[in-house]
């Protein structure tokens, strides 16, 4: 080879450098994580001095598992979630948790996070659109297995033809599994979410997985202001002997545990304790609201409360929400906004409140089946008001802010 | 965990039952027991609802005999027969979600591993052939891939037992089952080739004919997984229901089949051999001869 002539570096489409071996970790980087400490869930969530940074809602999650002091996270590519993912790959790398791998598919994944979290440790998973729908069967029955972890959702189609479009109809299948699920907005969610679902879910009267869901592509892949505490600091570790229910370790007398006992014959015992089961299961879900009134700041926002036109959004439907009442405000219009933070559990009493002075009650979502209306309709009095039709957009489309406000301002061809 | 955790605690004598306190003072947890020994000490198991003269039973009880350290060892299971057993055991089963063992099990063993960097915890499946080589294939499969420490144990009755016979893709080639009602159209799966395909360290196929040997296989398996890799036991545990085989001829057609086509089969890696010549001989040095086990 001439001399002088450069070695070819091969990159992918990003512009990473392809390696054939990881490459080390970074001396300092590792002394980073080394250099952590633990503090107050309080102090990290709602009072350590924080910075405003430019990054995109993959880093925001990034950014979010470097504090949340997370065991082990498995996962399986999907877009628009691999990013996260990768991510959360270079953490391990670092040295910010303890074990980290590519699963085979997400039946695999999830169930491996369910062996995971009876093991004891803090738990991490993430998947979109299909992932989620192949999870599902194995999620649905995290709960009552009673497995703290957190699930990332980053929507996306799921219906044929396939795409990888923003979308989340997903998020319905999720109603009933008994998890608790909450809906970030943008990036800054996207990084204060995941801790606190760490902590409400590891709480004692709760022992619950949560999902925290985010629009795809809309969050993840396009950069936002997030305001973050210094990296040197994280949540204390899972307890999990403070937990509703043993580990599966060997270490807890009496030794012979059935935890997971098939409830299967067929006689009014076995059904009076899957009944028993279940109901535990959703008022597991309920204690969740205390925790989540204290570091979400309660399961809803409300802007211009006084509005008699009221538009009541959860994830990125928020946004374009919030600019289009700017805007209607602008005109002259008396427009107000419901941000739902916690999908389950659902803001009920709080809705109710919320919207009890409104006329016109507006619901926003990505998705054709409208399963926020859905909602919304089954807690509130005078479901009249609800103006039928969403707006939805849906299978990728974005929600101008102009849709919105033919909604508000009633001066579009809408079907309201 | 010891057994000073499972000892009772002052007050509680008069509440607990007589097969607990026999489990506390003479079981495997209070020394190692061996097959030959069994009838004489409280097992693991102490009743099951598993049919009469089931070659399954049998094997599962034999099993708990030969674990190197019951009060560490977690087993996992899925729906099937065997966990009718396993649910009862004194050891902690997870009954998860259909044909998820091995991710299960990777994630535990795993998370195990992270909290008891200086204890051994022994992770276990045990499964049916359908629970492993049908539904949980891909992470029967992947599992081995990925090197997991754990051990597999199938259970192959070769028919689905506890749905009501049904073939399954271990069942032999031509046999007239439900949902095969013109015989099954293909071989039984060579889940043995396989797994030596996939780099399991140490692989053996047993029939419950020599309780030594099983007990044997099960050991090397366990303590292997420990250090080395995944491991995997295929046991033929016939299905008497199923295949119509009279109570007490069980044992005559575990013979046959093990004469024919089931023949007992090892399987080392380089490293698991040398690793497990190197276990053999600090025995000796330590017992002396080798027992019927070893």
């Amino acid at each position: 080879m001439a001399e002088g002539l450069e070695e070819e570096v091969k990159t992918n489409p990003q512009g990473d450098v392809i390696t054939a071996t990881a490459p080390p970790p970074k001396l300092e980087e590792k002394k980073g994580a080394a250099a952590q400490r633990v503090v107050d869930p309080d102090y990290l969530l709602l009072h350590a001095p924080r910075k405003k940074t430019f990054i995109t809602g993959s880093e925001a999650a990034k950014e979010s598992i470097r504090r949340a002091n997370v065991d082990i996270a498995i996962s399986y590519p999907i877009t628009p979630q691999s990013e996260t993912m990768q991510q959360v790959g270079y953490l391990y790398a670092e040295g910010y948790l303890k074990d980290y791998y590519r699963g085979e598919e997400e039946y695999g994944v999830m169930s491996a996070i369910a062996g995971a979290s009876r093991s004891g440790v803090r738990c991490l998973s993430a998947t979109a659109g299909p992932g989620l729908m192949r999870g599902l069967e194995v999620i649905s029955s995290w709960p009552g297995g009673r497995l703290p972890a957190v699930l990332l959702i980053m929507c996306r189609v799921i219906n044929a033809p396939l795409a990888i479009q923003p979308d989340n109809v997903e998020l319905s299948y999720m109603l009933s599994t008994g998890c608790i699920l909450l809906h970030a907005e943008n990036q800054q969610d996207f990084y204060d979410y995941p801790l606190v679902g760490f902590m409400v879910g590891e709480k004692p009267e709760v022992t619950l997985p949560v999902a925290v869901a985010v629009d795809g592509f809309f969050v993840t892949h396009a950069r936002g202001w997030v305001r973050l505490p210094e990296a040197d600091i994280k949540l204390p570790p899972r307890q999990c002997y403070h937990e509703a229910v043993p580990m599966m370790d060997n270490e807890n007398p009496p030794i012979r545990i059935s935890r997971d006992a098939p409830i299967q014959k067929s006689n009014f015992i076995s059904y009076q304790m899957h009944a028993s089961w279940q109901q535990e299961i959703w008022a597991a879900g309920e204690r969740s609201r205390k925790w989540l009134n204290r570091w979400l700041g309660g399961l809803i926002e409300v802007v211009n409360p006084t509005a008699k036109t009221m538009i009541v959004a959860s994830g990125a439907a928020v946004s374009q929400s919030r600019e289009a009442v700017r805007q209607a405000t602008e005109q002259g219009a008396d427009v107000g906004l419901v941000k739902i933070k916690s999908i389950r559990p659902f803001p009920t009493e709080e809705l109710i409140e919320a919207l009890d002075h409104a006329e016109r009650i507006i619901i926003p979502e990505f998705n054709y089946v409208g399963w926020l209306a859905r909602e919304v309709r089954n807690v509130i009095p005078r479901t009249e008001r609800v103006v039928p039709g969403g707006p939805r957009v849906f299978g990728g489309m974005s929600m101008p802010t102009e849709l919105l406000l033919e909604y508000v301002l009633g001066t579009g061809s809408g079907r309201h | 965990m010891s057994l000073e955790t499972i000892r009772v605690s002052p007050g509680f004598e008069n509440y607990l039952p007589q097969e607990y306190y026999d489990l506390v003072r003479d079981s495997q947890f209070t020394k190692p027991r061996k097959v030959s020994e069994m009838g004489s000490f409280k097992e693991v198991i102490e009743e099951h609802p598993m049919c009469a003269g089931c070659a399954m039973t049998l094997f599962i009880r034999t099993m708990y005999v030969a674990l190197p350290s019951v009060e560490n060892t977690v087993f996992i299971g899925t729906a099937g027969c065997g966990r009718l057993v396993l649910t009862q055991g004194a050891a902690p089963f997870i009954y998860g979600n259909y044909g998820d063992t091995n991710a299960v099990a990777s994630g535990l063993k795993r998370g195990l591993g992270i909290r008891f960097q200086d204890t051994p915890k022994d992770v276990i499946v045990a499964a049916g052939d359908g629970g492993l080589a049908d539904i949980g294939f891909s992470m029967v499969m992947h599992s081995w891939f990925r090197k997991e420490k754990f051990t597999t144990v199938m259970l192959d009755n070769e028919v689905y037992g506890n749905t009501g016979g049904q073939e399954s893709g271990m069942t032999q080639k031509g046999m007239v089952l439900k949902m095969a009602p013109n015989g099954k159209k293909f071989e039984k799966m060579d889940m043995i080739g396989l797994a030596k395909t996939a780099g399991v360290a140490y692989i053996a196929r047993v029939v419950p004919t020599n309780p030594a040997r099983v007990a044997s296989a099960i050991q090397k398996a366990v303590l292997i997984a420990r250090e080395i890799g995944p491991t995997y036991v295929q046991a033929y545990t016939s299905c008497n229901i199923e295949y119509a085989i009279p109570t007490p001829k069980v044992m005559d057609d575990a013979r046959e089949v093990e004469k024919a086509r089931y023949g007992f089969q090892e399987y080392f890696t380089d490293e698991a051999k040398e690793y497990w010549t190197r276990i053999e001989s600090e025995k000796r040095q330590v017992k002396g001869p080798a027992t019927e086990e070893e």
